[in-house]
């Protein structure tokens, strides 16, 4: 085996369709058994990036080193190390759930048995004798990281795994995305829910436009962000007068059904409102990615 | 299993659970064979059609009998023709006191009454005369070819025209599916050649003209439609595999070229459609003007035709397929050729 170096080193690669730089001189390293988010708005230059990371695409400048190994061109060896799904899922037609885990099985040797034990992780063991169109889009969704999967690869590359998921099937697949990288996979996945890259990565990349514009882990990246925290407590219980003269307070916004009250020192704020008694019902809101993101675009992410 | 025999058993089980592509495979070309046979079958008028050369009383009695259509023709030879044409049933040649019967030695269904009404009219011929011995000494002949029943052209030509269907329908259709459902870029990732991809689906267009084949011939041997083999039947199955390695191959090119399945269907209707009917999968193409005859010549599936009919019918040898295996060979290379330049993994 190879001495442990970074599962993945990306070192400042570029693609261009004509005039539009899809991919701007992006950089990074993924350790082993990492799981690396990237995230960002359409277009943004996520999937460019994750394509040319797998070897699906030459980038017009920049080299990525997998395993040590270069992706491209087509690199056989490499081949069977990565388990890629890509955005638009892709399926064999007509194929049930079990067909089609064997069928990209066998396209890496694996055994029939070996496949289908992967419809247990991703829980459609009930589903196995359907056939993929049959699925909705949750379930489809989770067969297309199965049959990534079904090689036992060492790096998985996930592109929206969880796009156009219910919230219950967004949670239901974080816990697959979690069983993965308990088994020790180095995982790269792309998303447009910052909320969940802050569950579930231990860093991220935020790109936009295809450039990286901050990289790290989420809690990292907001903390450095030193934003205020938001202090939530019922109207009526402080006035506006009151509430921005607490300690650490800033801004004070009373919308008729709460009192926001947006601090620097959130905990000299709470024990303040703690001593009025004014804590009835209070909520807490922090800095999230989603605030970074607005920090560093300008703009207020939507998707 | 190995990645070749997993791709062909699911590429096997991914057509037969199509159910409209198997209509078309195997029950569409059998409506068009049996409907054919059927038709050809029926005589519209039951007026029996006789050729005459030359005249005589005979003529002349054939001409006032009931139920009978005589078409006067010069040269014995045309008659020939029309008669091995099944244009008519049977040929007078009268030539002084001589009348010579020519009839088809198969089994058609014209041929009985043609001989009777033809018998009856020399009957009468020698009563007018009242000479003895009879004035016309008749003989009777069947021409040397067996004249085609007509399951006996359409066999071969629906046969080759539902493989070539098959062939580059379901090829292109499959290559433009794979390519829109990305399944072409996952295939990218895995570490297998793209040779067993290729002959996998190769494979299974193979299996299904052989299908085919057992089929259609199946049916047409039935007393019904009453299809005889040669002894040299099996030399269909090289043919077979050549045929379908060229409209497979047809079937890649279009699909390289087209992004949709909607696209690729009419491209391949426009393919398969008029070439068929130039090759004269349904229709013997011997009558039409030399220009047609020119270009069809150049259509793989004329030659195809012709050698299905050669070895499945004409009980011709191996020699036979000489012809139309290097024009297969030949087309499969130019066109595969040119599928590969312009194939593409993805939609840009
Ligand atoms: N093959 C291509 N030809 C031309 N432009 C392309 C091509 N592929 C991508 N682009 C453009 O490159 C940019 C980046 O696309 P990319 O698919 O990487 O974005 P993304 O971040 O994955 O977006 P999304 O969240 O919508 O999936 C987009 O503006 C897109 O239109
Ligand atoms: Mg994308």
């Amino acid at each position: 085996m190879r001495a442990d170096g970074p599962a993945i080193v990306v070192s400042d690669i570029r693609k261009s369709y004509g005039d539009l730089r899809a991919v701007d001189g992006v950089s990074f390293t993924v350790a082993e058994g990492e799981f690396f988010g990237l995230l960002g708005p359409n277009g943004a230059g996520k999937s460019t990036t994750l394509e040319i990371i797998e070897g699906l695409r030459k980038p017009d400048s920049g080299s990525v080193r997998i395993l040590g190994e270069s992706p491209w061109p087509r690199n056989p060896a490499l081949l069977p190390k990565m388990g890629v799904q890509l955005q638009a899922s892709s399926f064999f037609e007509r194929l049930t759930s079990k067909e089609q885990l064997q069928t990209f099985g066998s396209l890496y040797g694996v055994s029939r048995a070996a496949a289908v034990d992967m419809l247990e992780l991703v829980g459609l063991t009930d589903k196995a004798d359907v056939q993929e169109n049959n699925l909705s889009g949750g379930q489809r969704q989770r067969l297309s990281i199965a049959c990534a999967l079904a090689h036992d690869p060492e790096i998985v590359f996930l592109d929206e795994p969880t796009a156009a998921l219910d919230p219950q099937a967004r949670r239901n697949l974080w816990d697959v995305l979690r069983a993965i990288q308990a088994r020790g996979k180095t995982i790269v996945y792309t998303t447009h829910h910052l909320d969940e890259a802050e569950i579930l990565c231990d860093r991220v990349a935020v790109v936009d436009k295809g450039r990286v514009m901050a990289m790290g882990a989420p809690a990292w990246l907001v903390r450095k962000l030193d934003a205020q925290t938001q202090v939530i407590v019922e109207h009526g219980t402080v006035t506006v007068e009151i509430a921005r003269n607490l300690p650490g307070a800033d801004k004070v916004i009373d919308d008729g059904v709460s009192v926001i009250i947006a601090t620097n020192d959130a905990g000299l704020t709470i024990k303040a409102l703690g001593e009025l008694d004014a804590l009835n019902k209070a909520q807490v809101r922090t800095a999230t990615l989603e605030d970074v993101f607005l920090h560093l675009t300008g703009r207020a992410y939507r998707e | 299993m190995n990645a070749f025999t997993s791709l062909s058993v699911a590429m096997f089980k991914a057509s037969i659970r199509d159910k409209a592509a198997l209509f078309f495979t195997f029950m569409f070309p059998l409506m068009f064979l049996v409907v054919f046979a059927l038709l050809s079958g029926v005589k519209l008028a039951s007026n029996v059609e006789i050729a005459v050369v030359g005249d005589s009383r005979v003529v002349a009695a054939l001409q006032n009998s009931e139920g009978v259509n005589i078409q006067r023709i010069k040269e014995s030879s045309s008659a020939i023709d029309m008669l091995r044409d099944g244009k008519v049933a049977a040929i007078v040649v009268s030539q002084g006191d001589t009348i010579d019967v020519r009839y088809a030695n198969g089994d058609r269904a014209e041929t009985g009454p043609a001989l009777a009404k033809i018998s009856d009219a020399i009957a009468s011929a020698n009563l007018g005369a009242g000479t003895t011995p009879p004035k016309y000494a008749v003989r009777q002949k069947p021409i040397e070819e067996t004249a085609f029943e007509p399951i006996q052209y359409l066999t071969p030509g629906i046969l080759s025209w539902g493989v070539s269907t098959a062939a580059v329908f379901s090829s292109a259709l499959t290559l433009v599916a794979w390519r829109r459902k990305q399944v072409l870029r996952r295939i990218q990732l895995a570490p297998i050649g793209r040779g067993s991809v290729l002959s996998s689906r190769l494979l299974l267009s193979v299996v299904i003209a052989l299908l085919q084949a057992v089929l259609f011939v199946a049916v047409a041997t039935l007393p019904v439609f009453g299809l005889k083999l040669s002894n040299q039947w099996w030399l269909a199955i090289p043919l077979l595999i050549l045929g379908t390695l060229a409209f497979f191959s047809v079937g890649m090119l279009l699909g390289a070229i087209c992004k949709t399945e909607d696209s690729v269907t009419g491209a391949a209707n426009l393919v398969v459609l008029p070439m068929a009917l130039l090759a004269g999968s349904f229709f013997p193409i011997d009558k039409a003007p030399d220009w047609v005859k020119l270009i069809t010549n150049a259509l793989p599936l004329r030659h195809m035709n012709e050698g299905m009919l050669d070895v499945l019918v004409r009980g011709k040898g191996f020699d036979a397929l000489v012809l139309p295996g290097s024009v297969l060979i030949g087309f499969t290379l130019v066109v595969s050729a040119i599928a590969a330049v312009s194939f593409r993994w993805e939609d840009k």
